[in-house]
């Protein structure tokens, strides 16, 4: 296996989690990785990604941020660097910017991969179709492998290597360039991202109850609050919050559902978590035959007996 | 304006696959077919920004003739006319295959506008409208949930995983649709007469050359079998033990 290059997000001088994955995911086929940050202030960002297995890491500098003028820059760099394969963790810009890379290398893209494995000098990968209700493995042979890679999926490394940093072509300006960013309400950690996902369906009965999930989030601290489609579609959660076929698809180390009997389509979208708790006042209901833990019972009771308690273990340390 | 929506014939959400015998296609049996959820909101951008700025909106499929189906109710709520490229063997197509053979139909029509749902619900790629975009070179907003177009150029707002951003872009533009951006019309009984006498155009689809190779479809691994912890507030000390002990991670 010859060079990897990863495209690398980052936020406050350091690389994004997913990037942090997608580095290690990287260096665990053996590669000489080459991560590739965007913009300006990537700096600072650039110089970790040794820590996490890259050998190098290379900054294209632009103005603004801009996916395709990006992509442009990308692309150069994986062909310049003769790359067998080039990685980007499956976050909102990996998805959207690497669609362009692929394209423009003309290769096609594996999106929201959930393994890689090596087979002698080939990739095979596995990934969800059907929102998840099948997984297909598949090989490729495009001239490079492009993929993206599910978040929560693949294993940090943490190396305490050094990248030797420089700067590439500066970003040339872009077709669509990015002219603001609302951030979510109090620095909120999006559903596909977060360790934790507390999700709620019809059977809180009204969207002022969930604030009972919310008092949960905040008791685990790092979650993140996700909807059913029923609820989405009421308007009581924001779409961004809906997981299933047609929300997002996520892989928490725990998912607790609150009130979702479990229609096929969310079952599709969270069954990839590593511990499922489902809490719901039907014993029948199907979210059940999934999780791993049940309570059956009255969320208005069960939730926050369970912040209360989630509270006191955090404060344990 | 000339506004192109591309859709796709997807299985049904509802659907529970199952695994052909060859163990590397979905068993076409009992599957039923509709609209890509989201090509359904690209479809009604396209007759609302009609219905704006003026044009004419063409909505644009790969796949078997059989979609036909899924155009004339695009059609029907409004849409001029229909082309299919008519590939038989659609469902082996990769998304660079689909891009390519959509990039050279588009360019061939002429758009200012192409407009496709952020994912298709089948194979998950999110990936042909951006790429779509690269072989143009024309400007991209993927997952976009709100869309101002004029003079020329627009703005978009794109859900991002840290928020809403917007975006300033020329025309011409290949938008990616999200959820949020609109909500599809029904299409009205005059709607599907008229539907009837639009043009629809099938034409013979280059063939195309897939960079992938499925090696194997399966079922996701069963979850091992889970346990009801008790009923009731009661049952969360038990819950908190089982997260702590068994799955040790609290």
């Amino acid at each position: 296996m010859s060079t990897i290059v990863v495209f690398v997000e980052h936020a406050a001088g350091a690389p994004r989690r997913g990037s942090q994955e997608a580095l290690g995911a990287a260096s665990a086929l053996g590669a000489t990785v080459v991560a590739v940050l965007c913009g300006n202030g990537a700096d600072a960002a650039a110089a970790q990604c040794g820590k996490f297995g890259a050998a190098r890491a290379v900054v294209l500098d632009a103005t603004a941020w801009s996916p395709d003028s990006a992509a442009i820059g990308v692309a150069a760099l994986v062909r310049a660097e003769k790359a067998s394969a080039f990685l980007a963790s499956a976050t909102s810009s990996g998805r959207d910017v690497a669609p362009r890379v692929a394209a423009l290398l003309d290769c096609t893209l594996f999106s929201d991969c959930t393994a890689l494995r090596k087979d002698g000098e080939k990739l095979v990968v596995t990934r969800p179709w059907l929102a998840g209700k099948l997984d297909a493995t598949l090989r490729s042979s495009a001239p490079v492998l492009c993929a993206t890679l599910r978040r929560n999926m693949f294993a940090v490394k943490e190396t305490g290597g050094t990248a030797a940093v420089s700067k590439g072509p500066a970003l040339g300006p872009g077709k669509a360039v990015l002219e603001k960013i609302e951030a979510r309400a109090g620095g909120k950690l999006d559903v596909a991202e977060a360790p934790v996902v507390v999700s709620g369906g019809r059977g809180l009965k009204e969207a002022p109850n969930f604030a009972l999930l919310e008092d949960l989030a905040s008791a685990f601290g790092n979650a993140a609050v996700g909807a059913s489609r029923a609820v989405v579609d009421a308007g009581w959660r924001p779409h961004s919050e809906q997981v299933g076929q047609t929300g997002k698809t996520v892989s928490p180390q725990l998912y607790i559902a609150v009130g979702i009997s479990g229609a096929i389509q969310h079952l599709a979208g969270m069954k990839t978590s590593k511990v499922i708790v489902a809490i719901n006042k039907d014993p029948e209901a199907p979210i059940f035959k999934l999780a791993d833990y049940g309570i059956v019972g009255d969320a208005f009771e069960i939730v926050p007996a369970l912040a209360q308690a989630v509270r006191k273990i955090k404060a344990q340390g | 304006m000339k506004i192109i929506a591309c859709i796709k014939r997807v299985p049904t959400t509802d659907l529970q696959p199952r695994v052909a015998a060859d163990g590397k296609s979905l068993d076409a049996a009992g599957v039923q077919y509709m609209t890509s959820f989201y090509d359904e909101i690209a479809v009604e951008e396209a007759i609302k920004q009609k219905e704006k700025h003026g044009g004419e909106v063409t909505v644009l499929t790969i796949g078997s003739a059989e979609a036909s189906k899924e155009v004339r109710e695009a059609l029907a709520k409004g849409a001029d006319k229909g082309v299919i490229l008519v590939d038989n063997a659609w469902g082996g197509r990769d998304p660079l295959a689909t891009a390519k053979t959509l990039a050279g139909k588009i360019t061939e029509l002429g758009a200012d506008l192409v407009l496709l749902g952020r994912v298709g619900t089948d194979r998950d790629n999110a990936s042909v409208g951006p790429m779509l975009a690269a072989l143009l070179g024309w400007a991209c907003v993927t997952d976009v949930v709100g869309l101002e177009l004029g003079d020329g150029k627009g703005t978009a707002r794109r859900e991002a995983d840290a928020g809403t951003e917007t975006y300033a872009f020329a025309l011409p533009a290949v938008i990616t649709c999200q959820k949020d951006l609109n909500e599809p019309r029904y299409a009205g009984l005059k709607g599907i007469m008229a539907a009837k006498k639009k043009p629809l155009e099938e034409s013979p689809c280059p063939p195309a050359t897939s960079q992938v190779e499925i090696e194997k479809l399966a079922l996701p691994p069963a979850r091992k079998a889970g346990r009801i912890v008790g009923e009731g507030a009661a049952a969360v000390p038990a819950l908190i033990d089982a997260l702590r002990n068994e799955a040790k991670i609290l």
